[in-house]
């Protein structure tokens, strides 16, 4: 029986962590965790999550668990795996798993991932996304998107926070032919799930690149994680996605978006909700619009939708 | 059976390699350490070594993949050179706090700009600082011999700390000799299964290589400089031992050659040795009382075995492929500190040569030993740090 909310494991392998009050990350984690169990071997890198769950004598992990380089992570799963190997040591059941954010995955550690998936190494690379380099105070990365503000893309009167666009990881990742790579969100944890199992299942390198969001950098409540991560894919700024075998595949393919901008679900209204995009004019958020049915447009192709 | 074969020292580094049977062999290439993982890349192709070969896509990742590897057990090897290790220093130093004693040949190269691919020290030199033992040899059968005693050294449980073995980019990495190769069955009595307690363990999962506060962090710091420091008996004992299996004989932290009543010491490390002792033998046969000293180990730093090498010496010189821009070459500052911390004073001269692989010619140390003669007569007809080919007295009048 596929893992559920109701049937998931009440043990525990990431816990008496100093993550900040909603943090999307710890939820990933611990939630991947459960559903790999306890052989699971896990690299993070510099970053919130390593932050928080690696102050000695505090240590968080009950799994075998190792802090990496920052540029690194897929490196360290790497050679973990292979060493594992080696030594005809490495469990059955277990997944070398890696934990990683937005800027130890899509800005300083890319290069090692394209080598971990080349190699087709054995491991699974889960990129938890807050938008931004929240352990360091909030700077902007290559994920964090068009408006937001960062205190390195400061939302003054004459720029409105970050300029760029969040980069394309999925499909970045997914061109190097990968055997699994998967999008989710903290919103739709029983999706992640579901995927971290399947992604278990599979041998050769897998990817999962979740929404994970920081009310701290965020600006929003503490109490609004679940419901904007819900939020940001139902609106269409995030989508839930799978690639396997060569092909795209959407795991929601919404009809049509909430159009009411006053309304939960519309891209205004998930905007409007948080601090680091109440800068953005009309206009601004217009072209968000625009963006994002461009995005579909391409997304929908690729999955012959 | 040992075997006796004409060997490069990328080659003859390749086959101590082998003999070792690392788990894991993670390496990116860099001219002039090339050879080395093509050679081990062949015989994992061949099934002479039974390892995982991982084509890592840059340096950083080499060494990270070895220390991923040393966190479940293995034994890891990775080979560098140049701008590769610089590019691996943020993770030489990972490597060390972890105490993961991971083995790394790294073949001496100039460092750019300008971009050069030759000869010289200043890229390990630069890195003494990160916490590995660094060890230079001198030829083929040292490069083989090294390899062995390495894992030897760093994986002893009192030390567990990872060991760079320096060979002179070309000079040595691409010149060919007749090498020594043990049999498998002398390495492996040599040389055990890796066993430690530092690792992952599925029946007690451990954390590793976490964070640590200013109130623990002194304790890693003071640890790691411990376990350095106990490395130099250990090596002693580890030369004592590989001699016992071996019938080869190293001379342990320094090599001092015809030291014992000089008046004038040079001191170098690597390949160049070998010129310098040529030098010295023909002095010596003019009745002159000059020596060498050859450091094999820049750390742990051999400080006693130094300074009583050239205990009752009138003046000593350093030859070195280095420069600490603005300072000194490294090892003069370090053999400095040696005869400083024994209470001794003495004329001394750095000689900064062989950059980018420059020649180092036998007239060239002759004038050195000369230069030290005079600098003890109490004349200074140069710098202190003197620049071979450019500002060295034994130029005065010639062009450059």
């Amino acid at each position: 029986m596929a893992v559920n909310a109701k049937n998931v494991t009440d043990d525990e392998f990431f816990f008496g962590h100093k993550a900040c009050a909603g943090c999307g990350g710890s939820l990933v984690v611990r939630q991947a965790l459960k559903v790999l169990g306890p052989n699971a071997v896990s690299a993070l890198p510099a970053g919130c999550m390593s932050a928080v769950g690696f102050n000695f004598p505090q240590l968080c992990f009950a799994n075998n668990s190792v802090i990496t380089p920052f540029a690194a992570t897929a490196a360290v799963l790497t050679g973990i795996e292979a060493g594992l190997r080696a030594q005809g040591k490495k469990p059955d059941d277990c997944t070398v798993v890696g934990f990683a954010g937005d800027g130890g995955t899509a800005d300083i550690g890319l290069q090692a991932l394209s080598g971990a998936i080349d190699r087709n190494d054995d491991v699974l690379y889960i990129c938890y996304d807050n938008e931004a380099y929240m352990n360091t105070g909030i700077q902007k990365s290559s994920l964090t998107p068009f408006g937001a503000k960062t205190t390195t893309t400061p939302a003054g009167s004459n720029v409105h926070g970050c300029l760029t666009e969040k980069k394309n990881l999925f499909e970045i990742v997914a061109a190097h032919g990968i055997p699994y790579a998967a999008t989710a969100s903290v919103g739709y944890i029983q999706d992640f799930m579901r995927k971290v199992e399947k992604a278990k299942s599979i041998k050769g390198t897998k990817f999962i690149h979740i929404i994970a969001p920081c009310p701290t950098g965020w600006g929003c409540a503490v109490d609004d994680t679940i419901d904007i991560a819900k939020e940001i894919v139902d609106c269409g700024l995030w989508f839930l996605a799978e690639y396997e075998g060569g092909s795209f595949k959407l795991n929601r393919d919404p009809k049509q978006f909430q159009t009411d901008s006053t309304q939960w679900g519309s891209v205004e209204h998930y905007l409007r909700r948080q601090g680091r995009f109440k800068s953005l004019t009309e206009d601004e958020v217009q072209a968000v619009v625009e963006g994002r049915d461009a995005t579909w447009e391409r997304l929908r192709a690729l999955a012959g939708c | 059976m040992a075997s006796r074969r004409f060997l490069s020292g990328d080659e003859a580094c390749a086959e101590g390699v082998r003999l070792a049977r690392p788990h894991v062999v993670s390496a990116y290439p860099i001219t002039p350490q090339t050879v080395v993982v093509e050679r081990l890349s062949e015989m994992v192709e061949r099934g002479d070594l039974n390892a995982e070969y991982v084509h890592v896509e840059s340096e950083h990742s080499a060494l990270c993949c070895a220390m991923g590897a040393s966190c479940t057990g293995a034994r890891t090897f990775t080979a560098t050179s140049s701008q590769g290790l610089l590019y691996m220093a943020e993770v030489l130093s990972y490597a060390a706090g972890g105490r993961f004693p991971i083995v790394m040949m790294n073949a001496n190269r100039a460092t750019a700009l300008p971009w050069n691919i030759y000869g010289d020290q200043r890229d390990s030199l630069a890195l003494l600082d990160h916490g590995w033992i660094q060890a230079y040899v001198l030829d083929n059968q040292e490069a083989l011999d090294m390899m062995l005693m390495a894992y030897a050294i760093a994986e002893d449980p009192r030390i567990s700390t990872p060991f760079m073995v320096n060979l002179d980019g070309f000079a040595i990495t691409h010149t060919y000799e007749t090498v020594e190769i043990p049999s498998q069955e002398q390495a492996d009595e040599f040389l055990p299964p890796y066993e430690t307690a530092n690792r992952f363990d599925f029946e007690n999962p451990v954390n590793m290589g976490y964070s640590a506060g200013p109130e623990y962090n002194r304790y890693y710091k003071y640890c790691a400089h411990k376990a350095m420091k106990a490395a130099e008996s250990v090596i002693e004992e580890t030369e004592e031992r590989f001699a016992q299996v071996f019938g080869r004989k190293y001379p342990g932290m320094v090599e001092a050659y015809r030291c014992d009543d000089a008046d004038y010491v040079l001191v170098t490390l690597g390949s160049i040795a070998g010129l310098a002792r040529s030098v010295v033998d023909a002095r010596r046969a003019e009745g002159q009382k000059v020596g060498l000293l050859r450091i094999r180990y820049m750390r742990p730093f051999p400080y006693a075995r130094v300074a009583a090498a050239l205990e009752g010496a009138k003046a000593f010189g350093v030859l070195e492929k280095d420069i600490s821009f603005g300072a000194e070459g490294t090892v003069f500052t370090n053999v400095n500190s040696a005869l400083q911390r024994a209470g001794f004073v003495m004329p001394s001269l750095n000689f900064v040569g062989g950059l980018g692989g420059d020649d180092i010619s036998e007239a060239d140390i002759d004038g050195m030993f000369e230069a030290l003669a005079s600098r003890a007569a109490g004349e200074k007809t140069c710098e202190q740090v003197v620049f071979l080919g450019v500002d060295a007295p034994w130029m005065a009048g010639k062009e450059a």
